[in-house]
């Protein structure tokens, strides 16, 4: 097993990426814009990405790589998800603040 | 080394930029900063396709839907007021929590015994080149050989999200009342029907 590639050991990688998971963390709970908090999760997934590739080539093995090509899947699958109820939100009640969405049901 | 504090650095800031920016377009071209150094950080770990799918699929599609959404936001009548940002109790108590937890994980990891390596095929080599390990061939080999499955199971999930954002924000989008704005109307009509019968 790799302990750093170019001189670069895989732990600075790793507090790279749970050190982006964190600002992402702080953004999803504290910001109150549903846009803002979106792109704070998308974020967090960004930094378990890291973390997945980075250890697909500190032991070379391609499955790191597979689930984070999976987990970009399903970034995109949520994000479109998720903006369409802040659309269909804002198109019925006029306001996007998310914590007077209360009520999600028809 | 040099190059990884240079992206370290960029990576950071543009997260802290996001997260704190005060127009969401703002967090958008942070965002995108941070997709273009995390693709370069991919290049760097030889992960090829990864890297093209961050700028192509991240940058590409990701972000202009979020553009979009803030044009169709910012165009109402109105423009989007939203309340002062808070720190709830509960959820920041839990993330500090977590982040305990992953320090005291990483700390242990640190003196954990060296797991063997799962050994495949492919051998490391320059970017770029075929047939080393993640290059865009080996890594479709593992994907459609070893781990077609999940690649499966991702069609549907993409197939049945755009099902959902069709039914959600389509022409046919279902009527959904928040109970302040519920509350709202009611109290106009009310007050129309009075001011009718004066």
């Amino acid at each position: 097993m790799a302990t750093s590639f170019a001189g670069v050991p895989i732990f600075y990688y790793e507090a790279l990426a749970s050190i982006l998971f964190f600002i992402g963390l702080t953004g999803a709970i504290a910001r109150r814009n549903p846009l803002v908090m979106l792109m704070s999760i998308e974020l967090m997934f960004n930094a378990a990405n890291l973390a997945f590739i980075v250890f697909a080539r500190a032991w070379l093995n391609n499955a790191g790589q597979i689930f984070a090509f999976l987990v970009i899947t399903v970034a995109a699958a949520e994000a479109a998800i998720a903006l369409a109820i802040v659309v269909v939100v804002f198109r019925s009640a006029q306001q996007v603040d998310v914590d007077e969405v209360r009520v999600l049901h028809g | 080394m040099i190059a990884f504090w240079i992206i370290a650095a960029v990576l950071i800031v543009s997260a802290l930029w996001t997260v704190t920016a005060r127009k969401p377009i703002y967090s958008v071209v942070s965002l995108l900063l941070n997709f273009a150094a995390l693709a370069t950080t991919y290049l760097i770990l030889h992960a090829e396709f990864l890297a093209v799918m961050q700028i192509i699929v991240y940058s590409g599609a990701i972000l202009m839907l979020f553009v979009f959404v803030i044009a169709l936001l910012n165009s109402g009548i109105a423009a989007v007021v939203l309340g002062r940002d808070r720190v709830p109790v509960a959820p920041a108590a839990a993330a500090a929590l977590a982040a305990v937890a992953f320090v005291a994980t990483a700390i242990a990891a640190a003196h954990a015994p060296a797991i063997a390596p799962i050994a495949t095929h492919s051998q490391l080599g320059a970017v770029g080149r075929g047939n080393v390990f993640g290059s865009i061939g080996d890594f479709g080999q593992a994907l459609f050989l070893s781990r077609l499955l999940p690649f499966e199971i991702t069609a549907l999930i993409l197939m049945v999200a755009v099902v959902g954002v069709v039914l959600l924000a389509g022409d046919l989008a279902p009527y959904v009342p928040t109970r302040r704005r519920a509350e709202q109307s009611r109290r106009a009509l009310r007050e129309a029907i009075l001011r009718e019968g004066k």
